[in-house]
């Protein structure tokens, strides 16, 4: 099995993705706050500042998958068996029914 | 080990069964594949709050301005409430990956200790998400509503107004009773008396009508305090109800996953997995447990951040 490394040294590393996953939410809950001027203009349907919020938030599901959730240390292809259909499908449904929405706003459906 | 073993025999006996083609056992590769349809659940729930949001956009709820109660501060907070769950959270997630490190070195106290403060951990996230749903259910504001339109109280520069304010005066601050029911009668007397009032949408623009569209609308209009499935202060509708749904299917995965880890740490008190030679379920559990910290993490973004 994958678990050959220290006790010691994978503590270590669990610790430091939870301080990293801290910083990241703590900085979103600051730029939530304050929501700086320049961060406030349009890029893509939306603000600049929603999607830092997103790539923050992909940031965080990152460390938490590969670390907390081991699969990082898992085999290459149970990586791409859990990785695969979420990457392609999530991505797809969001985008197809975000585009419904400002067309049904549009049009007044 | 018994991977070792099965590895040098895998060449003659691949079709033979015994193998792990994942380097998973069974039981964890199936939780993974409960996780990927769960996964693809949440995100059909959040992307139809998107398609919702996004169909209302000009009079969808500003989050920050619904969610702002902080225990035992007055006042406004935005996001602090919401910050302090997600930290609960990930620090539960943190306790349950210590838990899962010290069954694979066989550390049974350890075990103990980590998971016992995960379930802790779990409880006071529950604890939160009732007092917020008690927040957002009871109301703060109120507003008024035409035939399932929400309007906001506001003065002549589009600041909101409570109905507090509105009936007993605007330096009625948010002290004493601001839980007080009031009636359609009161709020529209009280609104056609003050002229500086006037009715607002919802929403990031938060358009403010004038005071002679007020005034037609208020007579109208009936009061909306708190929140429900059918009505609510803050705005549409399908905000309210989403919020129930996502964060209340949200809530509900961590209650399973409490009872689940209570389970198993009466398993790893009782010996169980010392006697079995590994500590796998609290792996696959802690999987479980990582997820909802996971889903909690796009919630965040999507329902109070964005």
């Amino acid at each position: 099995m994958a678990h050959v490394h220290d006790e010691k040294k994978m503590v270590k590393t669990i610790w430091i993705v939870f301080f990293i996953l801290l910083i990241v939410t703590a900085v979103e809950v600051i730029l939530g706050i304050i929501h700086p001027e320049p961060l406030m203009v349009e890029v893509m349907g939306t603000r600049l500042l929603n999607h830092i919020f997103i790539v923050l938030t992909l940031l965080k599901a990152y460390y938490i998958v590969a670390y907390f959730m081991h699969v990082k240390y898992e085999r290459k292809n149970l990586i791409w068996t859990l990785t695969l259909p979420t990457l392609i499908l999530i991505p797809y449904l969001t985008f197809i029914v975000l585009t419904e929405g400002s067309y049904m706003y549009k049009i007044g459906f | 080990m018994a991977t070792q073993t099965i590895t040098s025999e895998q060449n003659k006996n691949v079709w033979g069964g015994g193998n792990e083609p994942f380097g998973a056992s069974y039981g964890k590769l199936m939780m993974w594949f409960f996780l990927l349809s769960d996964a693809l659940t949440f995100s059909g729930f959040l992307t139809a709050y998107g398609l919702i949001r996004f169909r209302f956009s000009d009079v969808w709820p500003v989050p920050e301005s619904v969610f702002t109660h902080f225990p035992g501060l007055e006042g406004d907070h935005p996001l602090l409430y919401v910050a302090l769950m997600t930290f609960i959270l990930i620090m539960s997630s943190v306790t349950m990956v210590l838990a899962v490190n010290a069954g694979h070195h066989m550390k049974k106290d350890k075990v103990t200790l980590w998971l016992l403060l995960t379930i802790v951990g779990g409880f006071i996230f529950l604890g939160s998400q009732a007092w917020e749903w008690y927040h957002f259910i009871k109301g703060e504001h109120g507003s008024v509503k035409v035939e399932n339109h929400v309007y906001y109280i506001a003065d002549e520069n589009g600041h909101r107004v409570s109905l507090a304010q509105l009936v007993h005066g605007i330096e009625h601050a948010h002290h004493g009773d601001h839980h007080e029911k009031f009636t359609d009668s009161q709020v529209i007397s009280a609104f056609l008396a003050n002229k500086d009032m006037r009715l607002k949408d919802p929403g990031k623009v938060g358009k403010t009508y004038s005071r002679s569209e007020s005034e037609s609308l208020i007579k109208k209009s009936s009061v909306v305090q708190g929140a429900n499935l059918k009505e609510n202060e803050y705005g549409h509708t399908l905000f309210a109800n989403f919020f129930f749904f996502i964060t209340g299917f949200h809530g509900f995965h961590v209650f399973s996953g409490v009872v689940i880890n209570i389970v198993i740490f009466a398993n790893v008190l009782l010996g169980t997995y010392e006697r079995r030679g590994h500590y796998e379920m609290v792996e696959k559990v802690g999987l479980y447990w990582h997820f909802v910290d996971l889903v909690w993490v796009f919630v965040f973004t999507f329902f109070y951040l964005v």
